[in-house]
């Protein structure tokens, strides 16, 4: 089992995270930072090594996986659009932004369309309240949103 | 030293290059190669300048002309005309009225504020620690490495009058002053800069604009406390805030100002970033310090406090980003200079993120005791589109709304408290008549709910019971007694929870019962909702479930 799961993942990543930030519980939530951003997510498989690096029960490491937000462990979908869900995004209507993907996806927040190319999710307030409504797609940032102008943004990405 | 004819100071802030500000530099700077004026002009990128409604944004010196929503396409036309005829490009410019191009310091806007926490923001290049140490930078920790003992240094910040910028106000003199008392080898000051508040990015800005002033804070912290480790805990959804501060954090190490023996004293310091993961009540001091120790942000019992018994079990100092950037000036300047700003009790200044339906959105810094109309009205132009006030929302999640009635009541802790909201952590969201009441209190508690670590009940339980009253009455189904019933369990949980998440969760609820009763009346009465948000009836739609507190509390899955 464990020689099968090293051919699938790329450990000397990890152990490259793991050595940049320190081989210590502590370190256990810079280390997760780490391995996400390599892998895009923290699979399972992950979560037990990084669990035997330190020396410390996997259920630990989950813990930790499953109390922030901003870890996941699901794989990602090709393109995934965050819809700022603050306070000044949502009085400037955010929460339509949210039903029109609905709409042109036909798929539930959180989930993957079928072709594996769009996933979309609320966010919390991604700090640019000036430009609100706004979403992020893969990071680029498109500032006052309509409903209307989706359709020509999600294009863009479905050429790519 | 090179002497240019012109500088153009192009914001670098977050929200100016996400509106494409990056692009209209990189035109401009093929512009200027194309006419040869390299040698004339120098661009210069700053941090934040505040106004992001007109970003991406530019202010042309020596004589401050503002360019504001720059497009790549208008490079061509500013240098040709502007820097090389010097002929302003009036329909790029924010005009005040008809044919009157205000410079920067002539818009309302600026002119109103007063600025000591983003006092650089927008004015240096954040990227370049001489341009810091040029605008006095590090002369406030050189004073007090220099010329003060650690207990002179808490006492000129006791007499300043700085309270916690974080939310609560505690007096920032005597926290350090307690941290410096408690007895242990090591001590640790920390940095919370997890701006969770959905509707503030003051701290995100001051990172990002003017990183160094908060190192320099930090530092005098250590000093003064007595601790020589420093850590800063950042939100992970500001990558650039991180990038700059850690180039920062450099810079300071090769110019001495961190490190071994800072100055040539016996002061050491050492900083290190901290990156948070996504969870609001991480922004609670205990629970930071959990997760600094990489475990699950769990809130702790108080007492004992951080001062005697934080992190790794050692005495803490944590303030949040704006009290630490008040620090070097209250240094350089001293306490008076300070406590001249503001009025009695509470001092200095303010920063908010106004947003919303106000005119001009962006960051302001303003004097403590200014009242909610000159805010809204003198510095952000008014409501848009003819449309009425209705309300402004400040301290987020865990605030409340004042009402039309009360905008002339000065803006300090005390006044706010009476009426049922709190200073928080100053985001400032303008509400016109088109915003529905029981809607936006039903926002905030969908978001405590889901942010609640359930580690205590009456905040697990209580809030998610609050959500599923004010749902119903968003559906049209609420009931008599719905009200009363919001209002006492709403009690309960501010009196019984553990940690000022749920002590504070049903602000925003108890709040606009307060001051909109008859509009909860309106939806449980009379089934209508007077501005026209709620649905009124159930609906079921395919939407991601967003009830899940309690569950995502235990699992915790994600989206």
């Amino acid at each position: 089992m464990e020689s099968q799961i090293q051919q699938t993942l790329h450990f000397p990543q990890i152990d490259r995270v793991i050595r940049r930030e320190g081989n210590s519980p502590e370190a256990l939530i810079q280390i997760l930072h780490g391995t996400q951003e390599i892998l895009g997510y923290l699979p399972e498989e992950a979560q037990l090594y990084i669990a035997q690096q330190l020396k410390i029960p996997p259920t630990k490491v989950y813990g930790i996986v499953s109390f922030y937000n901003f870890f996941t462990m699901k794989k990602a979908a090709q393109h995934v659009i965050s819809v700022c869900m603050g306070t000044a995004c949502y009085v400037k209507g955010s929460g339509l932004l949210m039903k029109k993907l609905q709409e042109l996806l036909g798929t539930k927040a959180g989930e993957t369309t079928e072709d594996g190319r769009f996933s979309y999710r609320e966010v919390r307030c991604l700090g640019a309240c000036g430009m609100a409504p706004l979403i992020s797609v893969d990071g680029d940032i498109y500032g006052r949103t309509t409903p209307d102008a989706l359709p020509e943004i999600l294009q863009k990405y479905t050429d790519q | 030293m090179k002497i240019y004819r012109i500088h153009a100071l192009i914001c670098a802030g977050g929200q100016c290059i996400s509106a494409g500000g990056n692009d209209f530099e990189a035109a401009l700077r093929t512009e200027i190669q194309k006419h040869g004026l390299e040698e004339e002009v120098q661009i210069v990128e700053t941090g934040c300048m505040g106004a992001c409604e007109m970003g991406p944004m530019m202010v042309v010196y020596p004589e401050g002309t503002l360019y504001i929503h720059l497009q790549p396409e208008n490079a061509k036309e500013i240098v040709e005309e502007h820097f090389l005829k010097g002929r302003k490009v009036h329909q790029l410019m924010w005009e005040k009225a008809e044919g009157h191009f205000p410079t920067l310091n002539e818009v309302p806007f600026f002119a109103l504020q007063t600025k000591i926490v983003l006092r650089n923001c927008g004015v240096i290049n954040p990227e370049n620690i001489e341009e810091y140490i040029a605008y006095d930078g590090y002369t406030g920790l050189a004073k007090a490495l220099g010329e003060m003992t650690p207990e002179d240094v808490v006492a000129e910040i006791e007499k300043s009058g700085l309270r916690g910028r974080g939310g609560a106000g505690f007096p920032t003199g005597l926290k350090w002053k307690l941290t410096a008392q408690a007895k242990g080898d090591q001590k640790y000051v920390v940095c919370n800069a997890d701006e969770g508040d959905p509707g503030a990015y003051m701290d995100r800005s001051v990172l990002e604009g003017d990183p160094h002033t908060l190192i320099e804070g930090m530092a005098i912290a250590g000093y003064a406390v007595g601790a020589n480790q420093g850590y800063v805990y950042c939100r992970a959804e500001y990558p650039l805030a991180i990038q700059r501060l850690q180039k920062a954090i450099q810079q300071a190490k090769s110019a001495g100002l961190l490190g071994n023996q800072i100055l040539g004293s016996r002061f050491s310091f050492q900083l290190q970033i901290r990156i948070g993961a996504g969870a609001f009540v991480c922004g609670e001091e205990t629970a930071l310090l959990s997760s600094i120790e990489g475990k699950r942000g769990e809130p702790r019992k108080k007492p004992p406090y951080p001062a005697t018994c934080g992190l790794f079990g050692k005495p803490t100092l944590i303030n949040n980003v704006e009290t630490f950037a008040n620090i070097p000036v209250i240094l350089s300047k001293g306490s008076s200079f300070f406590n001249a700003i503001g009025k009695e009790g509470c001092r200095g200044t303010k920063v908010f993120s106004l947003a919303g339906h106000v005119k001009t959105t962006g960051l302001i810094e303003v004097p403590l005791g200014i009242t909610m109309k000159e805010i809204i009205y003198d510095i952000g132009g008014g409501i848009p589109g003819g449309k009425v006030f209705k309300g402004a929302l400040i301290g987020g999640p865990s605030g409340g709304v004042i009402p039309s009635s009360q905008l002339d009541v000065p803006i300090d802790y005390e006044h706010l408290n009476t009426l049922g909201a709190i200073m928080g952590s100053g985001g400032l969201i303008v509400m016109d008549e088109s915003s529905c009441m029981v809607d936006i209190a039903k926002f905030f508690l969908q978001f405590t709910v889901g942010e609640s670590c359930g580690k205590c009940t009456p905040c697990r339980e209580g809030t998610r019971q609050m959500y599923e009253i004010l749902d119903r009455i968003s559906c049209g189904e609420g009931r008599e007694g719905d009200i009363e019933k919001l209002e006492s369990l709403g009690k309960v949980i501010q009196d019984t929870s553990l940690c000022g998440l749920g002590q504070s969760a049903p602000n925003p609820v108890l709040s606009s019962i307060r001051w909109f009763r008859d509009e909860y009346e309106a939806h449980i009465k009379k089934k209508v909702c007077p501005a026209g948000v709620c649905t009124m009836t159930k609906i079921t739609t395919n939407k991601e479930e967003p009830r899940r507190g309690r569950k995502k509390a235990s699992t915790r899955t994600i989206t």
